[in-house]
């Protein structure tokens, strides 16, 4: 800790030393990203702070001037002047003709950013309490983006963890959002609950995800790569951990990812009615808690008082006569808790439910079967 | 009447003296005392901000209580911090620069201040409360504010009251500066401060209401059944968004307004000559009053409004960059061949004129709508906001503070320990604020708890910063009680080139004062 803040005092002090260029791992300007569009706005951002970095040194330069020669300690008498009408007409006029010649090029690439039309694909991003889920329309394909393990472990106010070993702290997802490299995207933003903002840096534009409102974007990526990004309007306690991962591939790969992932998902939903052990759906019911119920119920089930009830030792989680309610209370959610029945398959809400109720003392004896989930469904 | 001004003429005592305050000093004191308190709850809000935020990982504090802390400090900096202590320069100075004897309406003075310490009770009340302190920004956007707990209520009665002891106040300036003003002195005649300050209390008994309007749907759409932000019930979220900043741009410009007429007077009197383009600036204030009612939404580029929308709020945004260009160019040109001494409120309005126009550079930016897809909601938001109202606002009540402690407690301040408390808060708040704008550029959205390690060089610097500027006030604290208790004597006129009517009265300023109406001269009227 003291060697890493002995470096970045001095780094502090490097920085007036060294010209902005040679310091790029500083990453002190906006991004150029990798979209035609996230371009056009880097060289537009480009524009105004040159003019507001020379409008700066022009003013600041007058201001210090005059205030290093017009003291009274070296006998200046003061002036009495107090207008002049062509002064204040000159520059009246100069920043208006400035922030004209700014308007134009800012209203052509508005036009330009809002014209969807013509896309190739589009995927529909929806905004949870605190992930993302994305649905591609065309291919028929839904996924759910969660925060990645390793950044939920770290994240935690715990003794022992120490997130700078981590390059994608809080910068990774269990599913990333895959998109065709050099093909016109359209991306819908619209939010299940509150509203959240889905922002990618690189891909130039962030936009809000309202509840009940859906937002049209487009996107073009130049290059295969991963491009990170994450929720921009506040949208309660997990609003720093709903990362957005965007993997650009060719579109060859694209289409061979979406039949691997649908098959995946279709198997996976075949298999979820297996029958399974408890240790086994224990150990898959703590995987899935991590991801979707830790943020709430936290990681001893001990939940945050007053907003999140605790799962531990609680009524719901313990007495056999509840196991019912509980499975529908997961099914359906209530109030902040959302419907993980469309979330979740079977074979995963049985596990979770296991887990729920074996974990943290709860220690009913309880096993639940992806088949208990398929009635209670019905 | 005179007889009946004599038979007032004793000051009460004790407790008295100050609940049932008539007096338009001591209720001005008390508002300044009370706005001070409040900067240094708000303050070690964002000390905890800093510290959660020193490094990445979570420390110090749950990421529910951070977003409180995110959205407590703001409410009790705008509405505990600078606006009360604008409302109380406004109720020490304004009658004694117009040549008043009080100001118009003294007991709703009294009971607009009377509301403050009950209205932020019961908002620091909520940190306690069953579900937390409100955690959703000040800005309050449904539906998440609607998933807040018990404080729910609270905050939304809170907003209530501190309205209406806003407007009262509003109210009492706009009928002070209206009837009260000695003989002679006119409208194109009062000093800056007093234009400015009626321009604010324009904006507030306009924008106010709308606020209280917006706050009463939410309480209902929560508890009676409404669906005016709900979609589901066939409402609209961004409606309130819309509503919301109708009051919150003005909002800005009640904040910025009376710091544009502190700068106004303190730079003229330190450079020995009269302010440049006084009607231009009373003009420049007024365009900007009435600007501010048009371009709410470029808080809102990004919720998707129509492109036509989004251009027309762009063209009047990047408007706003004329008449506070103007101003700008007034100070400079006021400062241009004068003979300029570098007192502390000198020292304070200076670095305002420099840092407010960076504030304001980065705003011309946030203004352009491609771009500020790009900036919005980042911490070069963060940092743009800052720079107007802490090393803008802030920076202009504390020159305030100081350029009039000699008149309010009769003893010249300890100059060098004001100097000291300039350089640490100059520097120590660019060090907090600047690298901010790197953090926004290179992707890291505000309001989160914790970070990607790519932004924790600059974090760490940015609280370092954050907690050199906490603890350089304290000096202000040590410096103000110092000059109240003593020190070297405050002649009447306490600088040299200060021009204005409350420089004729001795200092301290005695507790009545113009009970009959100054006979004001062509040289007493300069300015």
């Amino acid at each position: 800790m003291t060697k890493f803040f002995k470096t970045s005092i001095i780094k502090f002090f490097a920085l007036f030393l060294i010209p902005l260029s040679a310091i790029a791992d500083w990453k002190l300007n906006l991004r150029q990203g990798a979209t035609p569009i996230s371009q056009d706005i880097y060289d537009l951002h480009m524009v105004v702070l040159w003019i507001v970095v020379i409008t700066g040194i022009i003013v600041f330069g007058i201001m210090f001037w005059s205030i290093f020669h017009h003291r009274k300690s070296k006998g200046v008498k003061p002036a009495t002047f107090s207008h002049s009408t062509t002064l204040e007409i000159i520059w009246t006029a100069i920043p208006l003709v400035i922030i004209i010649s700014l308007a134009v090029p800012a209203t052509k690439l508005l036009i330009k950013m809002d014209d969807t039309s013509e896309s190739a694909l589009t995927v529909k991003a929806t905004g949870y309490q605190w992930k993302w889920k994305y649905d591609y329309l065309e291919d028929d394909l839904t996924l759910y983006s969660n925060l990645d393990e390793k950044s939920v472990e770290l994240s935690q106010r715990v003794a022992g963890v120490n997130p700078m070993e981590y390059e994608n702290y809080l910068y990774d997802v269990d599913e990333p959002l895959v998109l065709p490299v050099q093909t016109k995207i359209r991306i819908l933003t619209t939010a299940n609950d509150v509203n959240h903002a889905w922002w990618v840096p690189d891909l130039g534009w962030k936009r809000d995800a309202i509840p009940g409102f859906v937002n049209d974007n487009w996107t073009y990526i130049n290059e295969p790569g991963t491009y990170r990004g994450q929720c921009a309007e506040i949208c309660g306690k997990g609003h720093g951990y709903m990362p957005i991962v965007v993997k650009a591939v060719s579109m060859d790969e694209y289409k061979t990812w979406v039949a691997a992932k649908k098959d995946a998902q279709s198997a996976a939903k075949a298999s979820s009615n297996v029958t399974m052990s408890k240790e086994d759906l224990m150990t898959k019911g703590a995987a899935i808690y991590k991801a979707n119920c830790l943020a709430c119920h936290q990681a001893e089930g001990q939940g945050v008082k007053g907003v999140f009830p605790a799962l531990a030792g609680s009524p719901i989680a313990t007495q056999k006569e509840n196991l019912g309610g509980h499975i529908d209370r997961v099914l359906h959610g209530k109030n902040l808790m959302p419907k993980f029945g469309e979330q979740l398959a079977d074979g995963d809400i049985a596990a979770v439910i296991t887990y729920e109720r074996n974990a943290w003392g709860n220690n009913t004896g309880d096993v639940i079967q992806a088949s208990d989930i398929s009635a209670a469904r019905k | 009447m005179s007889t009946l001004a004599h038979d007032h003429h004793h000051a009460p005592t004790g407790l008295k003296r100050w609940f049932y305050s008539t007096n338009h000093k001591d209720i001005g004191t008390m508002y300044l005392i009370f706005a001070l308190m409040m900067f240094f709850i708000g303050g070690a809000m964002a000390m905890i901000i800093r510290a959660e935020l020193f490094q990445p990982g979570l420390q110090f504090v749950d990421p529910q209580f951070y977003n409180s802390m995110v959205t407590i400090h703001a409410l009790v900096m705008i509405f505990g911090a600078v606006m009360p202590a604008g409302v109380g320069l406004a109720n020490w100075m304004i009658p004694l620069m117009i040549g008043a004897p009080d100001m118009a309406l003294p007991r709703m003075n009294n009971m607009s201040f009377w509301i403050l310490p009950f209205g932020f009770a019961m908002l620091l009340s909520t940190l306690f409360m069953n579900g937390g302190g409100p955690a959703g920004g000040w800005t309050m956007y449904p539906p998440l504010v609607l998933q807040l707990g018990d404080a729910f209520p609270f905050l939304i009665f809170t907003v209530h009251i501190l309205g209406v002891s806003s407007i009262m106040g509003a109210i009492n300036i706009i009928a002070t500066v209206f009837n009260m003003r000695a003989p002679g002195m006119t409208l194109m005649k009062m000093p800056l401060f007093v234009w400015t300050w009626v321009i604010t209390a324009f904006l507030l008994i306009a924008s106010l209401p709308v606020f209280a309007g917006a706050v009463t749907m939410l309480l209902t759409d929560k508890y009676f059944g409404t669906s005016f932000f709900n979609a589901a019930g066939g409402g609209d979220p961004v409606l309130f968004q819309h509503v919301f900043w109708f009051f919150g741009h003005p909002e800005v410009y009640i904040l910025a307004l009376p710091a544009f007429g502190i700068v106004s007077t303190i730079i003229p009197t330190f450079s020995r000559k009269p302010l440049f383009g006084y009607a231009s600036m009373v003009y420049a204030t007024a365009s900007i009053a009435i600007l501010s009612f048009f371009v709410w939404a470029h808080h809102m580029f990004t919720v998707g409004m129509p492109i036509k929308g989004e251009l027309f709020f762009m063209f009047a945004t990047m408007l706003i960059a004329v008449p506070t260009g103007v101003k700008v160019f007034n100070w400079m040109a006021t400062m241009w061949r004068g003979a300029m001494t570098f007192e502390t409120p000198m020292l304070f309005s200076i670095a305002f004129v420099v840092l407010f126009t960076i504030g304001g550079f980065s705003g011309l930016m946030l203004g352009m709508t491609p771009i500020d897809f790009q900036y919005h909601d980042t911490y070069f938001v963060v940092a743009h906001f800052h720079y107007v109202l802490l090393t803008g606002a802030i920076f202009a009540l504390m020159a305030a503070a100081y350029y009039w402690l000699p008149k309010w407690t009769g003893y010249m301040y300890d100059e060098k320990l004001g100097k000291i408390h300039f350089w640490l808060s100059a520097i120590a708040s660019n060090v907090l604020f600047f690298p901010q704008h790197f953090l926004g550029l290179a992707g890291m959205p505000r309001r989160i708890p914790d970070y990607n390690i790519q932004f924790a060089d600059f974090n760490m610097i940015s609280s370092i910063g954050g907690f050199a500027y906490g603890i350089s006030q304290l000096l202000f604290v040590y410096i103000v009680i110092k000059c109240a208790l003593g020190g070297k004597k405050a002649k009447a006129q306490a600088w040299e080139g200060a021009k204005g009517l409350e420089w004729t009265v001795p200092s301290p300023a005695p507790f009545h004062t113009f009970e009959t109406p100054p006979k004001l001269t062509k040289a007493m009227l300069e300015h």
